[in-house]
C-alpha cells in the first residue's frame, strides 16, 4: 500500500530529454518504477532508456494510460509543464523542478482550482513507496518497506530520516517530498491525511522548516484528526530572520516563521518533536515503544 | 533580490505610481548639482542603502538651501549607517537621492507581497504610515486592511477602493489613491517583486498622492526574464562571500560563528547549523552545494568557506543520494591542496559511494577526522573548535 503511488503506477517522464531526467529515469527504471513514456517536444519517436518519446503529454497519456507524471522541465518551462499535466487529467504530478518563480506557481495554483489533478512540489525530491514504485530523485537503496510514513520540506533531511529509521530495522509506507516552495501543490495536511486512511502506515514522521505556518496549521490537524502518532522534526532553529536559507520558502519575515514557534505549537498538539535532526529515528522508536506499536513496526 | 530606493522609485514611475521628482548623487558636487536642476525650496538628502531605519540613524535630512545641501551630502556620504536592519557593522552610504521636498498631509502605509497560506498576492493597507508593519501588526492589527488577489482578475477597482475607504483616504482624493495602488500591483506583478511595501504613502497639500519611500525587493527566481532589474544590482550591497557563491550557484549565507560548514540540501544544512549550536558551537555559515555538485564546485564552496577570517573549523556533512561521496571527497582534497588547510576539519560522509569518498579521503595524507554519524561530527568540530 502506501500513499499517492504503488508497484502498478504507470509514469511518464516529462522532459525526459534533458540530462538530470535522463539519469532519474535509468534509475527509477533500476527501482522498477513502470516509466511508460516520456515527453519532450519535437523529440516525438525517439527512446530514452529504451522508454517511447511523445511530442505531447495527452499523446503519451492516450498511448500508455499513465496516470501519473514527473516534471524535469527547465524553470521558466515548468509551470506550463504542470498545467499540462493538470490538463490531460492525470491523477497526480510530480515537480522536482527547482527555482520556478513564485508567480508563475500563483497562477498554476489559480489553473488548479476544481480539476482532478494534485501536484506535489515543486522544488522537491519526489515520492517513494518503498520497494515499489520511486518517483524522483531519492536514493533508493535506503528506503526499506514497512510502516512509517514521511512528510517532508527538504529532500536530504528526508533521506537522513528515513536512512535512521531503515538501520534500526523500522520500514517505511511512503515519503513524501512536498518542497522547499512557498507556493507548492501539495500540503504537509494532505500528506498527513493520506497516511492517517492508509492501513498499512502506523505511524508518521514530519519534517518542516523554517517560514510560512504550513507546520502550525498542519499540527492543529494532527490534535483534530489524527489516528496514528506523529513524530516532528523542524530545521532552521538558528537561522537569522530576512535571511533566505536555500529554499525560496525558509524565511523568517515579519517574526513569523521560527522554528521555536513551529516547534511550541506541534508539542502543544501532541507531536513528539526530535531536537536534533540525528535523533529522529530514535524518537520515533521511543514513541513506538510508548504506544505498543514498536513490535508491529519493527521489519527486518 | 534587492535594490535602492531611488531605483524602486524609478520602476514605480514606468506604472503610473506617483513619486516625487528626485535624482541619484553618487559624489556632493552631484549632489548640490542636482538640488539645483530640481530647483525646489526644500530638498531632501536621503542615504540610498539596502537597509531601513535610515531616517532614525541620521541618514535622510532636509535642506532648505543649497549650501544645507552640501553640508548634508558631506556628512552623509561616506558615513556607515547603523540601523536595526544593518547589523552592529552598519553600512557605508555611497550614494544618496536627493529629492524634492513636499508638504505632507498624512502619512499612510501600502504593501503587496505573497501570501503563502492562500498562495495568492495580498495588498496591505493601514492609515498607520511611518511606522513599521510588523509593529502594527502586532499591536493595532485591526488597522491593517488586506485584499486578497486573484491572479486572473488583478487587483479589482473596488478593491482598490476599498482599501483606500477603509484607511480614511479623504473622498476627493480616492481616484488618485486607487490608480496608485492598480500600478502598484501592477509593478509587483509585472517586474516578479516578491515585496513592493510603500511607507510611507503620502497625501500633499497639493492633493497628490506620493509614493514617498520605496522598497522593493525582487524573487531571484524570475530574475531570468528581467535583465532590466539585474542592471540595478549593487554588489557593493552584498556579502563578498555571498557573491562569490552565487556565480557558482551555490547557497550560502553568511552567520557570525566560527564552525564553516559545507552541506548538501537545504534542510541538512539549516539542521547542520541547528546541531552545531545543539552541542555548544557557533556556525559560521548556512552552505548548500546542492544535488548536482562538480568536484569544482565543492572546491570553490571550500575556498569560499575558508576566506572567512573567523572559521576556526570546517564540517563537512554530505548524505549523499544523487550526490555523489567521492565526488564531494575529490572535491575536498583538491581545496586544501589549493588553499592550504591549518584548521580541524571533520567529514561525515553517508550514502552513495560512501567508501570510496572515505579511501580518497584517507589516501590523501591530510588530517582529516571523520564523523560516523551527523551528531558525532558535531560534537567532534565543536570540542576541536574550544
Amino acid at each position: 500500500m502506501g500513499v499517492y503511488l504503488n508497484k502498478d503506477t504507470k509514469v511518464i517522464v516529462q522532459g525526459i530529454t534533458g540530462g538530470t531526467a535522463r539519469f532519474h529515469t535509468k534509475q527509477m527504471l533500476e527501482y522498477g518504477t513502470k516509466i511508460v513514456g516520456g515527453v519532450t517536444p519535437k523529440k516525438g519517436g525517439t527512446e530514452v532508456e529504451g522508454v517511447p518519446v511523445f511530442n505531447t503529454l495527452q499523446e503519451a497519456v492516450n498511448e500508455t494510460g499513465a496516470t501519473v507524471s514527473v516534471i524535469y522541465v527547465p524553470a521558466p518551462f515548468a509551470a506550463d509543464a504542470i498545467i499540462e499535466a493538470v490538463d490531460a487529467e492525470l491523477d497526480l504530478a510530480i515537480c522536482i523542478t527547482e527555482h520556478i518563480p513564485v508567480l508563475d506557481m500563483v497562477k498554476v495554483k489559480r489553473y488548479m482550482e476544481g480539476k482532478k489533478t494534485r501536484l506535489v512540489g515543486p522544488n522537491c525530491p519526489g515520492v517513494i513507496t518503498a520497494e515499489e514504485c520511486k518517483v524522483g530523485i531519492m536514493p533508493g537503496y535506503i528506503h526499506k518497506k514497512g510502516h512509517i510514513g514521511v512528510v517532508s520540506r527538504s529532500g536530504t533531511l528526508t533521506y537522513e530520516a528515513v536512512h535512521q529509521l531503515s538501520e534500526a530495522g523500522y520500514g517505511q509506507t511512503s515519503a513524501v517530498g512536498i518542497g522547499g516552495d512557498p507556493v507548492n501543490g501539495t500540503n504537509f495536511i494532505d500528506v498527513l491525511d493520506a497516511f492517517n486512511e492508509d492501513p498499512e502506515t502506523e505511524a508518521v514522521v514530519m519534517i518542516g522548516e523554517i517560514g510560512g505556518t504550513a507546520e502550525e496549521e498542519a499540527a492543529e490537524w494532527v490534535k483534530a484528526n489524527m489516528k496514528k502518532p506523529v513524530v516532528g522534526f523542524i530545521g532552521g532553529a538558528t537561522a537569522p530572520p530576512g535571511k533566505r536559507m536555500g529554499h525560496a520558502g525558509a524565511i523568517i519575515s515579519g517574526g513569523q516563521g521560527t522554528a521555536s514557534e513551529k516547534i511550541r505549537v506541534m508539542e502543544e498538539c501532541g507531536i513528539a518533536v526530535a531536537d536534533t535532526p540525528a535523533v529522529i529515528g530514535e524518537t520515533m522508536i521511543k514513541l513506538l515503544q510508548e504506544k505498543g506499536l514498536a513490535e508491529k513496526c519493527k521489519t527486518h | 533580490m534587492n535594490i535602492h530606493e531611488y531605483q524602486g522609485k524609478e520602476v514605480l514611475r514606468e506604472y503610473g505610481v506617483k513619486v516625487p521628482n528626485g535624482l541619484v548623487a553618487y559624489t556632493v558636487d552631484e549632489a548640490v548639482e542636482a538640488a539645483k536642476n530640481l530647483g525646489t525650496a526644500v530638498t531632501v538628502v536621503k542615504a540610498q542603502i539596502h537597509a531601513g531605519g535610515r531616517g532614525k540613524a541620521g541618514g535622510v535630512k532636509v535642506a532648505k538651501n543649497l549650501d544645507e545641501v552640501r553640508t548634508y551630502a558631506e556628512e552623509i556620504l561616506g558615513k556607515t549607517l547603523v540601523t536595526h536592519q544593518t547589523g552592529p557593522e552598519g553600512k557605508e552610504v555611497k550614494r544618496l537621492l536627493i529629492e524634492e521636498g513636499c508638504d505632507i498631509k498624512k502619512e499612510y502605509y501600502v504593501g503587496v507581497v505573497l501570501d503563502r497560506a492562500t498562495s495568492r498576492v495580498v495588498m496591505m493597507a493601514s492609515e498607520e504610515g511611518g511606522t513599521e508593519i510588523e509593529e502594527v501588526a502586532a499591536e493595532t492589527p485591526e488597522k491593517i486592511f488586506k485584499e486578497v488577489i486573484d491572479p486572473v482578475i488583478g487587483l479589482a477597482p473596488y478593491q482598490a477602493r476599498r482599501l483606500a475607504f477603509n484607511i480614511n483616504i479623504p473622498e476627493e482624493l480616492l481616484g488618485k489613491a486607487a490608480k496608485f495602488m492598480t500600478g502598484l500591483y501592477e509593478a509587483f506583478v509585472s517586474k516578479d517583486c516578491s515585496i513592493a511595501e510603500i511607507n510611507p504613502l503620502v497625501t500633499t497639500g497639493d492633493g497628490e498622492v506620493l509614493a514617498l519611500d520605496a522598497k522593493l525587493n525582487f524573487d531571484d527566481n524570475a530574475m531570468y526574464r528581467h535583465p532590466e532589474i539585474m542592471e540595478y544590482r549593487d554588489l557593493d550591497e552584498e556579502d563578498e562571500k555571498e557573491i562569490q557563491a552565487s556565480k557558482y550557484d551555490l547557497s550560502y549565507v553568511a552567520l557570525d560563528g566560527n564552525i564553516g560548514c559545507m552541506v548538501n540540501g537545504a534542510g541538512l544544512a539549516m539542521s547542520t547549523m541547528d546541531i552545531i549550536k545543539y552541542f555548544g558551537g557557533e556556525p559560521a555559515n548556512f552552505l548548500d552545494v546542492g544535488g548536482g555538485a562538480t568536484a569544482e564546485k565543492v572546491t570553490e564552496a571550500f575556498k569560499i568557506i575558508l576566506s572567512d577570517p573567523n572559521v576556526k573549523g570546517i564540517f563537512v556533512n554530505i548524505f549523499g543520494g544523487i550526490m555523489k561521496c567521492d565526488v564531494i571527497a575529490e572535491g575536498v582534497v583538491e581545496a586544501t591542496k589549493q588553499v592550504g588547510l591549518e584548521i580541524p576539519l571533520v567529514v561525515r560522509l553517508e550514502g552513495t559511494n560512501v567508501d570510496l569518498g572515505k579511501k580518497i579521503l584517507n589516501k590523501s595524507g591530510l588530517n582529516i577526522t571523520s564523523a560516523d554519524s551527523m551528531a558525532d561530527g558535531a560534537q567532534k568540530i565543536v570540542s576541536m573548535v574550544k
